[in-house]
């Protein structure tokens, strides 16, 4: 009998490792409690939902690493484990845990399928063999363990080919190679990921199927879904466009790959989960294996979300031994979970990118993932699941039709080498009168697919003749609803109105069809398309149908949670641990909650967590058909980031009662000019700032202010949407090239102050009454976006007059604005001046960093005063702490080929990790090793930028010396380590062709580490230190480009051994 | 062209038509399954019946050609669409497919039958589910039709043939009593070395010639095929192995001395869970049925071969000592999974059992 187990979580959120192991992982460890076992997560995501109080017994924020694990098992002595549920970290080192027979010592039984076969599936020779022994074809492909076995093999097989490297997520290090050139360049970048590359024969063209399979330990087999990909294959599926069920298969097609995936997973001898991809020819039906994942994945998050069958929790199951026809249907609660989920609507998943966070970025999407995050629309007709997919990207797309500010400079050349704007650009395709055909040669979507973007471009010309709503027919009304057109679609497409005119005319729009009885209905996903009762509370909503599958009660007793949307820079899986939490604090209080989402990768989604779940739009559209449904007797917006403040003022407008801080106050917080105005009032102090129109008015600022100064503009022609200029040459040059300046769009100039503390607080205020605070330290100085820098909590280096000025100016700003629920202000400090950069009137990315530090769930607190019940106040406060928290970013540069690795006043980290330790360095050292770096023990490479920062890492370069670490530089940094008696080797500098030279160093991995600061804060770069940072990154050796971080992680290294780290679970603390 | 479907309870959903313009009648049924309308259409069990498709989106891959292999439909299951008329939510007018010929629509149109769109099947659905299995009709702003009860009608001796036909050239003789088969039950059978004697439904077999005996699907209440079960009487009392589906099953129950009732709404559907009684194994299969067998009143002899997983109905029933056996479920598929065609084989390896003693 198990006992006690063991997960591994995937640590944090990065490109190809996202939410969905948040959502897996807590189902998992749902699953396992439910069957009285203990249980014990590795997981140093702190912001996740799975690493909450209750969800699993016990919890490590510690790397997932061998290293860190081997302690926790010796410590813990759990007699089971679970690798399937924290992505390819997770799996990965699991395997390493068995390679080195760890496993064994510790006599941990791998529960579910065996580590054997999860290596069966990843080595691809061993993976080829086995298919081949069942009959099953893969692509043609040969492992090559050099570069020029790699120009051999695709030699052989002929151009074009893909080259994959092996053990790698999410195809990193992948790519097409259209002939040799191209070969050989990505073959030396694939291999500096893995031993192991791949070079395959190119199925670029054929559709991309995937099946999600799961099998007993009675050799019972089901495939609870199969998506296809509107992208054909050549696109990564993380980056393509995806429906489900599929929609171009005849059911020979469907079930011949359907019966492959389940010899396949019987052969190989899954228990448990996973994911088949297949290519399938588009003019026959041949097709290739392409890939086995034996484990939980974004796919089968998605499979889950789509179908209402919880993989993740029946995975679980599995594991310990159930049999499929012993568990029951989580949806009916009657039926049976052996049987395959019969869908009777279609959902479509698109992908979020956020590429113009970059600079340097290469924009075509292909075999590598590049996006940050997915919606999932779900609708009665395809029309209507892509439109409002491409609503919920957010990123300002109202639709397929009825866009804006859409460029497309060469259709031709855009339709073959798609970017993230593709979709987009077939619209304009369409506009510029191609036919199908054409778009079908130059990107071999499916026609079916772009029939169907036919109709609805075809539908919006249509509309566009009208001018008023009235003359068009109630049919064409109707017809273009269930097509999915939003009110402010077809307000712009009939009425036309101007920019300004534009939300009151889609109120209009709105008032209009209300009038005509032209309303959306309710839908529930049953998994078994209504054949049999069911009681489900996941719903959604559509215009394809005439009858509400659920009845609202309209008693007042219910309370809606808008959610966060999808995971993008900026916004992630923080907001759906707020999220959650409001969510079971309501349920708690006896009222009935309700949440409004549409991210496939989060816990908020899963139907079980909330009284009502719509799986629908946060736009205001949606919500108000929902709220006009539900009768609710509030709403909240503060618990999902930006997407629901940005609606406050509007939904205020309509005279839905919001909970907590009012739309007016939020407003007040949000707008610039009144937020000046209020603290101009409050006599807190602020960088300066003005907003804008002419060069010349940005001249007379600085002649103010003096350089350097923050730029915002508000029309981004290319590039990252804020940069910081130090002088007159690059404020010009950045005006000409990325930003427009004019009456229509000005630009916001701020005094950036140099060598400043950032310091911020999360708190809870009722009434304008601070209930509960955290003050929060970056380790960097400011200008470091607050979501890319590390924060120590509680502060360690701050005056404690600063301390109280903060805490002054901060209920000042709470009474000022009445605020009732969660808030954060960001503030500026130097020598005890304190300035406010802004204020949040939310919850921040930090609230579940703090809260689980501080063991005080400020989310909680939070909702419990917006809903108006009796609270405690917390009597904690941070100077009881005697254990230290450092939150870490991670980056994801190694995905986003050629965008500079650096840190800057925009965000660009993916994701981020919280660890806690007895003092500063055991936390930073966790930390910093939870984000992937790992501890130098041979080479560093320094290159150390302005004089103030090779300050800054004096102190740090000795320490290494002392270690006995060598220490390389380039030129300026060695004659400053020399002069300060620091020994190191001098490199030349990249372009300068000569030996030794920093570039060689790199590409041979010579270095365990790579410090590099950038000369100044703008993006113009000069081209060798890009050089060296890419490099750095694209060899997988661990990169630091910011002096203060880097001296922390020294120091911390320095100081103590990885064996004095301390192994406590968050409950020890 | 706007068309109505109209249920016997009265209630009207008005759509728009995508077929034939001729008004149809039948008895009203839903399939959940997701693909495979070319077959669903063709399927000679659904003689007299009105469907309707759960899975809104319909005509996505078009229809396939008329082409043959060993004298069968290569793509359909019969020679002609079975079905009087056709309900979905949403038609895809354009189709994509290298296999696809036509559309759904003009595959309808050319042959007389109705189908209507713009409909919520869903709630459809849920109607048909609480109220159970009913009549109805779609009909035309200018053309009306009487209610037509399918059942109150013998559907098989609709559908089987009036004459034999052989296929194949296989070593084991196969006699197949036709109640309206699919097609791929036949294709299914020539992959494993047979030769199909394809008979009508009331053929009096007792005296042929044959190694087993095959009993196939069909429409409608298995007593009305009074001929079969007589016959087939006659069969169980001797020791030739014996597989029937669906219909089949039925009829070798009633033949058995068991008896058979009327689901209220039928299973119909690619995902229905079966299990092996007596094993930990359970099949995802394919279903389409309006009557089951009562397994309570089966006789000393017999036992279930396999239970619904969902609800508990007998799937398949087989004799204790005999080569009997059958199946409530379509191994056959097409459409559906392919989890069970081993079966096929299981009943080749009876016949060479048999032959062998």
């Amino acid at each position: 009998m198990i006992k006690k187990v063991l997960i591994l979580g995937s640590g944090a959120l990065k490109i190809g490792e996202a939410g969905e192991f948040d959502y897996s992982g807590s189902q998992a460890l749902k699953a396992l409690r439910e069957e009285g076992i203990k249980t014990v997560l590795i997981n140093p995501n702190i912001a996740t939902v799975q690493t909450s109080e209750g969800v699993a017994d016990e919890i490590y924020f510690l790397p997932v690493t061998p290293f860190f694990v081997e302690k926790v098992i010796k410590k813990e002595n759990p007699d089971g484990i679970l690798l399937a549920f924290g992505g390819q970290t997770a799996l990965n080192c699991g395997v390493e845990l068995y390679q080195k027979k760890i496993l064994e010592k510790y006599n941990l039984k791998v529960l579910g399928t065996p580590v054997q076969s999860i290596i069966d599936t990843e080595d691809r020779d061993i993976f080829v063999e086995k298919l081949k022994q069942i009959d099953v074809k893969t692509a043609r492909s040969i492992a090559a363990a050099s570069v020029e076995h790699a120009r051999e093999a695709a030699n052989k097989l002929g151009y074009p080919v893909i080259v994959r490297a092996a053990y790698a997520l999410g195809g990193m290090g992948s790519g097409f190679a259209n002939n040799e050139d191209e070969l050989l360049k990505l073959a030396t970048n694939a291999f500096s990921y893995s031993p192991q590359v791949l070079v395959e024969e190119s199925l670029k063209g054929w559709k991309e199927i995937e099946y999600e399979v799961v099998r007993d330990r009675h050799d019972n087999c089901i495939t609870v879904c199969n998506m296809e990909n509107f992208d054909p294959l050549g696109i990564h599926t993380g980056e393509s466009i995806v429906v489900a069920p599929s929609q171009t298969l005849t059911n020979r097609e469907y079930h011949k790959l359907r019966e492959l995936s389940i010899r396949i997973v019987r052969h190989i001898g899954i228990v448990g989960e996973c994911n088949v991809q297949y290519a399938l020819d588009p003019a026959s039906e041949d097709y290739r294996v392409i890939e086995v994942n034996a484990r939980l994945s974004r796919s089968s998050a998605l499979a889950s979300k789509a179908t209402g069958y919880p993989l993740a929790f029946v995975a679980a199951k599995l594991s310990l031994g159930y049999g499929l026809h012993e568990l029951k249907n989580a949806i009916t609660k009657t039926t049976s979970a052996f049987f395959e989920p019969a869908l009777d609507y279609v959902v479509c998943k698109i992908p979020r990118w956020d590429l113009s966070k970059f600079s340097g970025v290469s924009h075509t999407i292909g075999s590598s993932m590049k996006s940050v995050g997915e919606v999932m629309a779900i609708g009665t007709t395809f029309e209507e699941a892509i439109q409002k997919g491409l609503r919920m990207i957010g990123q300002g797309a109202h639709g397929f039709v009825g866009n804006r500010d859409i460029v497309v400079e060469d259709i031709d050349r855009e339709l073959s080498n798609p970017t993230e704007m593709r979709i987009f650009v077939i619209e304009k395709a369409f506009e510029a009168g191609y036919s199908i055909d054409q778009i079908h040669d130059f990107t071999r979507i499916d026609r079916w697919f772009l029939q169907k973007l036919k109709l609805i471009f075809d539908l919006s010309k249509k509309l566009n003749q009208y001018k008023t709503l009235e003359k068009v027919p109630d049919e064409l009304f109707r017809q273009a609803k269930k097509k999915g057109f939003s009110d402010f679609q077809l307000a712009r497409l009939i009425l036309k109105p101007t920019a300004d005119e534009m939300d009151d005319v889609s109120f209009e729009v709105r008032k209009y069809r209300k009038e005509q009885g032209i309303l959306p209905v309710v839908k529930q996903i049953d998994t078994l398309a209504a054949e049999y009762p069911a009681q489900t509370n996941y719903l959604y909503i559509t215009y394809g149908g005439k009858k509400h599958d659920v009845e609202f009660a309209e008693d007042g007793k219910s309370v809606v949670v808008l959610g966060s949307g999808a995971y993008r820079i900026g916004s992630s899986v923080e907001f759906d641990w707020c999220g959650v939490n409001a969510v079971q604090t309501i349920n708690k209080h006896g009222y009935r909650s309700i949440m409004i989402n549409y991210n496939p990768e989060t816990v908020s989604t899963d139907y079980d967590v909330t009284d009502r779940l719509y799986f629908d739009e946060l736009s205001f559209e949606r919500v108000l058909d929902i709220i006009d449904l539900e009768q609710p007797k509030g709403t909240i917006l503060s618990t999902g980031g930006q997407i629901p403040n940005n609606l406050a003022m509007r939904l205020f407008g309509a005279g839905v009662p919001i909970l907590g801080t009012q739309p007016t106050s939020i407003d007040r917080a949000e707008n610039r000019h009144k937020f000046s105005m209020m603290l101009d009032g409050l006599g807190i102090d602020q960088p300066k700032w003005e907003e804008a129109s002419s060069l010349e008015d940005i001249n007379k600022f600085v002649g103010r202010v003096g350089f350097p100064v923050l730029i915002r503009p508000s029309y981004v022609l290319s590039g990252a949407a804020m940069n910081v200029v130090s002088n007159q040459e690059e404020l010009e040059h950045f005006l000409e090239l990325a930003a427009k300046v004019s009456k229509k769009h000005p630009v916001v100039v701020t005094e950036f102050i140099e060598q400043a503390k950032e310091i911020e607080i999360d708190a809870v205020a009722d009434k304008g009454e601070i209930m509960a605070y955290a003050m929060c330290e970056h380790i960097e100085f400011a200008g470091v976006h607050s979501g890319d820098a590390t924060m120590v909590f509680p502060p360690q280096k701050i005056y404690f007059e600063t301390v109280r000025r903060i805490k002054r100016a901060a209920r000042k700003i709470a009474g000022e604005l009445k605020i009732s629920g969660p808030f954060n202000i960001q503030f500026l400090a130097r020598d005890n001046d304190i300035k406010v950069i802004e204020c949040n009137v939310r919850a921040s990315r930090s609230f579940p960093f703090v809260s689980k530090v501080l063991k005080s769930n400020f989310i909680q607190l939070a909702t419990e005063i917006m809903l108006g019940v009796p609270y405690v106040k917390p009597s904690k406060s941070i100077f009881d702490l005697d254990h230290i928290g450092v939150k870490a970013s991670q980056f994801s540069f190694s995905r986003l080929s050629k965008a500079d690795p650096v840190l800057g006043v925009d965000m660009a980290s993916t994701g981020e990790v919280g660890c806690i330790g007895d003092d500063y360095y055991d936390a930073v050292l966790k930390a910093m090793l939870s984000v992937g770096y790992r501890i130098p023990n041979g080479n560093v490479m320094i290159s150390s930028g302005p004089m103030r920062d090779k300050l800054e890492l004096l102190n740090s370069a000795r320490l290494l010396t002392e270690k006995g670490i060598n220490l390389f530089a380039t030129r300026g940094s060695h004659e400053f380590l020399k002069a300060n008696g620091i020994p190191s080797t001098m490199l030349h500098w990249p372009d300068e062709g000569v030996a030794p030279n920093v570039l060689d160093y790199i590409r041979n991995k010579q270095f365990d580490l790579v410090v590099n600061i950038p000369k100044n804060l703008t993006q113009g770069e000069l081209a060798n230190d890009y050089t060296i940072r890419r490099s750095a990154v694209d060899f997988n050796i661990p990169l630091i480009t910011n002096a203060r971080l880097a001296s922390a992680f020294i120091f911390a290294f320095t100081r103590i051994d990885m064996e004095e780290i301390t192994i406590k679970s968050w409950a020890a603390y | 062209m706007k068309a109505r479907l109209i249920l016997e309870n009265g209630m009207e959903f008005p759509g728009t038509s995508f077929g034939s313009e001729s008004a149809m009648a039948g008895e009203v049924v839903f399939n959940t399954a997701m693909t495979g309308y070319p077959e669903s259409l063709t399927d000679p069990s659904y003689k007299g019946q009105i469907l309707v498709a759960t899975y809104p989106l319909v005509g996505n891959y078009g229809v396939p050609g008329e082409e043959t292999e060993q004298n069968l439909h290569k793509f359909y299951e019969s020679d002609k669409i079975a079905v009087q008329g056709f309900v979905i939510s949403d038609y895809s007018e354009a189709y994509s497919h290298w296999n696809a010929e036509q559309s759904l629509g003009d595959w309808l149109k050319s042959q007389g039958i109705p189908g209507i769109s713009g409909i919520d099947t869903r709630e459809l659905t849920q109607i048909l589910r609480e109220s159970g299995t009913m009549l109805g009709k779609i009909v035309f702003e200018d053309q009306e039709v009487e209610w037509y009860d399918p059942n109150q009608d013998n559907l098989v001796g609709m559908v089987s043939p009036k004459e034999k036909q052989v296929y194949g050239e296989g070593k084991h003789k196969i006699l197949l009593l036709d109640c309206g088969v699919k097609n791929n039950i036949i294709r299914c059978l020539l992959d494993r070395d047979t030769t199909v004697i394809r008979a009508p439904y009331d053929h009096q077999f007792n005296a042929d010639d044959y190694d087993g005996l095959f009993i196939t699907n069909g429409p409608g209440d298995p007593e009305m095929c009074k001929p079969t079960i007589q016959s087939l009487s006659k069969a169980l009392e001797a020791d030739k192995p014996i597989f029937g589906i669906c219909l089949g099953s039925q009829l070798m129950a009633l033949a058995s001395g068991a008896s058979t009732y009327k689901l209220k709404y039928g299973h119909r559907s690619h995902n229905q869970p079966v299990q092996k009684v007596g094993a930990e194994r359970c099949y995802i299969t394919s279903q389409n049925h309006g009557f089951a067998v009562d397994e309570k009143a089966l006789g000393a002899d017999w036992e279930p071969l396999f239970l619904n997983v969902n609800d508990g109905t007998c799937e398949g029933i087989k004799h204790k000592t005999k080569p009997f056996f059958s199946t409530q479920f379509h191994p056959e598929a097409s459409g559906g999974p392919t989890d069970t065609e081993f079966l096929f084989d299981d009943f080749i390896q009876l016949i060479e059992n048999y032959k062998g003693k």
